[in-house]
């Protein structure tokens, strides 16, 4: 199949944000470079329901969400919590990207509802606005807006009650120690 | 034995910081500090991938697709 320069150039361009996207959504890397690869075959399958002008990557994102989905769905079909396992998917591999300053900012995203996530993303990080993140999720603008309202909101809680978590304890080592020296 | 509490768990100190930064009284339960800053980290998260680049593997698969593969492979 011969493909149009223009084209392979802006599939190619979206490559790095879909993985990104990916990742996020089911939280392994692995999976979500098979996700991309999976999603590229789709969209190049169906090159021609592509409309010329149209953003590339907002097409691409909505295949990959699509397919993300059905995937999804058969899963927890078979494993029944889908929520816990991303969560445990993560903490399996706490610094798959270093920065161990993600840590908890990824645990507070893991145990936000699928929905919410994938609308903070696509608005907070993929950087599209309210209506191409509703087109890509299929769903209201109004409801794109609230989710990602709700997900601020929640992740904010999560962040504030780890960190006062992390207060006491380290408060209470620090004093056992200190005890155990003198 | 050792009598020393833990202290300063009630500490509003964030609170306080915000009113300072900006006076931006809204009505919503987050301040504008706190968005600011789960915004901050979400995005460094994602570019943290996005800075990866494009890996071989798509690089190649769309070669293999384009039916040029074997003149790209070094």
């Amino acid at each position: 199949m011969a493909m149009d320069e223009s084209v392979r150039k802006a599939v190619l361009a979206a490559v790095p944000s879909l993985r990104a996207f990916a990742i996020s959504l089911c939280g392994n890397v692995d999976r979500a470079d098979d996700l991309v690869q999976e999603t590229l075959l789709r969209a190049l399958a169906n090159i021609d329901s592509f409309q010329p002008g149209t953003n590339m990557s907002a097409w691409l994102f909505t295949i990959l969400r699509n397919h993300f989905r059905s995937e999804y769905r058969k899963r927890r079909r078979e494993v029944e919590d889908g929520e816990g396992r991303y969560a445990e998917t993560l903490k399996s591999q706490p610094e798959q990207h270093g920065q161990v300053e993600f840590k908890e900012f990824r645990e507070a995203l893991s145990q936000l509802p699928s929905d919410q996530r994938e609308a903070l993303v696509l608005v907070g990080a993929s950087g599209f606005s309210y209506e191409e993140a509703a087109n890509i999720c299929g769903c209201a603008v109004g409801t794109i807006k609230s989710r990602v309202n709700r997900a601020r909101t929640r992740l904010a809680e999560l962040m504030s009650i780890d960190s006062a978590d992390e207060f006491g304890p380290d408060e209470q080592t620090r004093a056992v120690l200190a005890g155990g020296e003198r | 034995m050792n009598d020393r509490k833990p202290a300063g768990q009630q500490n509003p100190m964030e609170s306080a910081a915000t009113r300072n930064k900006k006076p931006n009284t809204k009505p919503a339960k987050l301040t504008r500090d706190v968005q600011a800053r789960l915004g901050q980290q979400l995005r460094a998260m994602y570019d943290e991938v996005v800075n990866q680049g494009v890996p071989d593997r798509f690089t190649e698969l769309l070669n293999r697709i384009d039916g040029h593969g074997d003149k790209d492979k070094q």
